[in-house]
């Protein structure tokens, strides 16, 4: 016993030596719990240095250089050569840019938007407690489960000329609005959208039975109370204590939208005519396909310009979690 | 404060709650709920009666129609397409990668969560911010980096990405989680006379188990899950984890629907699996920095 101890203070008599490390005195047999309980032993310092050294290295510095190889012309051959703000000039004229660009913005919207309203409207309808309830939810969010590439094989099968979509459609009399769905430019990224969408619903709905769980029961009763309707009641007194889960629903959406890829590669490639191409598949067509680095890059760093504000509003969020 | 601990304290997550409000006895929301439901998991269904069709069946009659054969023969030929070692494949990316993620997420946490570390709170937040970066920016100096160290191409490549990228969220939840441990016990442990080392395995790991099976459920479907890194890092068919070579196999199988619906299922059952197996975890895991 008495040699562990001693051998714990000889590490400790190590840690001062790490920067800034032990803010506190060095070791001393008398310190107070308190002191001995926060100051850093060395192991400590190792058990955070690997876990950094692994992410420093593999996302940071990956990150870092992504806004150097985007102001290159590099095609992954001898050096890259610098062509400045070349490549964002370029992308600014860059047609398929445009439509990724465009496309993610619907995709955002319409994503998001059909994701939350479905997964809240399941919330409050699965909400109460009663027989059954369990099962629904289960069903509902097990899609969340598969891979967005299995989601979207699934989808591809639906979708096909003689899949269950149009079956279904020529069942119900409205066989003049069967077509290849994919294959079609006109509904290829609503089709993709749908998947992600069926995908994505379970999620948001966890999120707000999570919210709706810590709402106060009270104050609706009380508004019960006072006459206001059921709409009433869920607009002006369970929304506004929904906000927290909304912030965290809102940036979420948003990044994963903006990261959208295996549904839409595996669906589509971001075919047929670019008509399904988001930023992120194009990114990959540019930076893997064609192998042309540099310009993907630059899809890359715009991608991460249009996300930070979003990333920032979630860390925020976390952080302010963190303090309390 | 104790990011998972809300959803871990409440067991049962779903289904499963305490009576709350009154109970209604209305027969209108089944009526409304079940086929609603039925429509829900109706692609699934579809899918499921597609792949145990035969290819004759689903050519003569066409793949809307109801089923009128019952064959395993779908499975049998995506398993001799390479699914089988792509399994296999998931399965060693999809164990390794669980569980150094958290077992290096559990040390980053413990460091934050109970020592003097200057900045801890700025490093907790970067780490974070870093599993928020679209992995776009990443791709190819990432396929860069791995051939500099002569790692592309290899499973290992794709663990390590993996993993780094996976870190700064596990950490910071399992900060979360260790941050709400009574100060008492750490006391207790040094009075026993247990250095930091020994109090992280023998007091700090026990004690997280409830965040790490959460997150551990959740990180196995994430990794299984995976397409985006594989594409990355891996060039060759026959290390293709299954996501990969599920798009191989729709490739090579354009119009057999039936074995590119039995390749969806295969790739679909692991993750249905922990689903089912760790439904408790993997809800609260997916409410993991979320809740509040």
């Amino acid at each position: 016993m008495a040699d562990r101890r001693r051998a714990r203070l000889g590490i400790m008599t190590l840690a001062p030596a790490a920067p800034q490390g032990a803010t506190v005195s060095p070791p001393r047999p008398r310190q107070t719990l308190g002191r001995r309980l926060r100051r850093v032993p060395l192991v400590v310092w190792v058990f955070l240095a690997v876990p950094l050294v692994v992410e420093l290295a593999w996302v940071f510095w990956p990150a870092i250089n992504s806004f150097w190889l985007s102001t290159t012309s590099w095609r992954g051959v001898g050096v890259p050569e610098s062509v400045g703000l070349g490549n964002y000039r370029a992308l600014l004229e860059d047609p398929i840019f445009a439509t990724a660009l465009r496309n993610n913005a619907i995709w955002v919207v319409l994503f998001g938007g059909a994701s939350v309203v479905g997964g809240l409207a399941l919330a409050v309808a699965l909400n109460r407690p009663r027989p059954g309830v369990g099962i629904y939810r289960s069903a509902i969010y097990l899609p969340m489960v598969f891979s967005l590439a299995v989601t979207g094989l699934f989808w591809r099968v639906m979708y096909q000329p003689g899949g269950s979509v149009n079956t279904a459609l020529e069942l119900v009399g409205l066989g003049s609005l069967t077509r290849p769905w994919l294959a079609d430019p006109e509904t290829a990224l609503y089709a993709v959208l749908i998947a992600a969408v069926w995908r994505q619903v379970g999620y948001i709905m966890v999120l707000y039975l999570a919210g709706l769980k810590s709402c106060d029961p009270t104050l609706e009763e009380a508004a019960s109370v006072d006459g206001a309707s059921a709409w009433q009641r869920f607009w002006h007194v369970v929304m506004p204590q929904l906000r927290g889960v909304n912030t965290v629903v809102f940036a979420v959406t948003v990044i994963d939208s903006l990261r959208t890829f295996d549904i839409v590669w595996a669906m589509t490639r971001g075919g047929p005519y670019n008509s399904s191409q988001l930023l992120s598949t194009y990114m990959f067509q540019q930076g893997f396909t064609i192998v042309n680095l540099g310009y993907g890059s630059a899809v890359a760093v715009v991608i991460f310009v249009l996300a930070i504000a979003f990333i920032i509003t979630y860390l925020a969020r976390a952080s302010r979690q963190e303090e309390d | 404060m104790a990011t998972l601990a809300a959803p871990a304290r409440q067991p049962g997550g779903v289904g499963q709650r305490g009576p709350r409000g009154p109970r209604r006895r209305s027969p209108w929301f089944h009526v409304a709920m079940i086929p609603f439901t039925l429509l829900y998991i109706s692609p699934l269904v579809f899918v499921v009666t597609v792949a145990f069709r035969s290819f004759d069946d689903i050519v003569t009659r066409g793949l809307g129609a109801l089923p009128a054969s019952f064959t395993f023969d779908g499975f049998t030929t995506a398993f001799g397409a390479g699914t089988r070692n792509a399994l296999l494949n998931s399965a060693i990316v999809t164990v390794t990668t669980v569980l150094l993620t958290l077992l290096l997420a559990s040390m980053a946490a413990y460091a934050l969560s109970r020592f003097a570390i200057p900045y801890r709170r700025t490093i907790l937040l970067v780490m974070l911010a870093g599993n928020l970066l679209p992995p776009q920016i990443l791709l190819i100096p990432v396929s860069k980096i791995s051939e500099a160290l002569g790692i592309y191409d290899t499973l290992t490549a794709l663990i390590v990405v993996q993993l780094g990228f996976g870190l700064g969220f596990y950490t910071f939840v399992l900060h979360g989680f260790m941050r709400g441990i009574p100060r008492e016990v750490f006391e207790a442990a040094i009075v026993d006379g247990a250095g930091a080392g020994r109090t992280y395995l023998r007091i700090v790991l026990p004690l997280c188990r409830p965040a790490l099976a959460a997150l551990g459920a959740l990180a196995t479907t994430w990794v299984f899950n995976d397409l985006i890194w594989a594409m990355t890092v891996l060039r060759t068919e026959t290390k293709f984890p299954i996501t990969a070579a599920l798009l191989n196999l729709q490739g090579s199988f354009v119009s057999e629907w039936n074995v590119v619906a039995a390749g969806a299922i295969i790739a679909a059952v692991p993750p249905a699996i922990v689903f089912f197996l760790f439904q408790k975890h993997f809800v609260s895991g997916l409410l993991v920095g979320a809740n509040k």
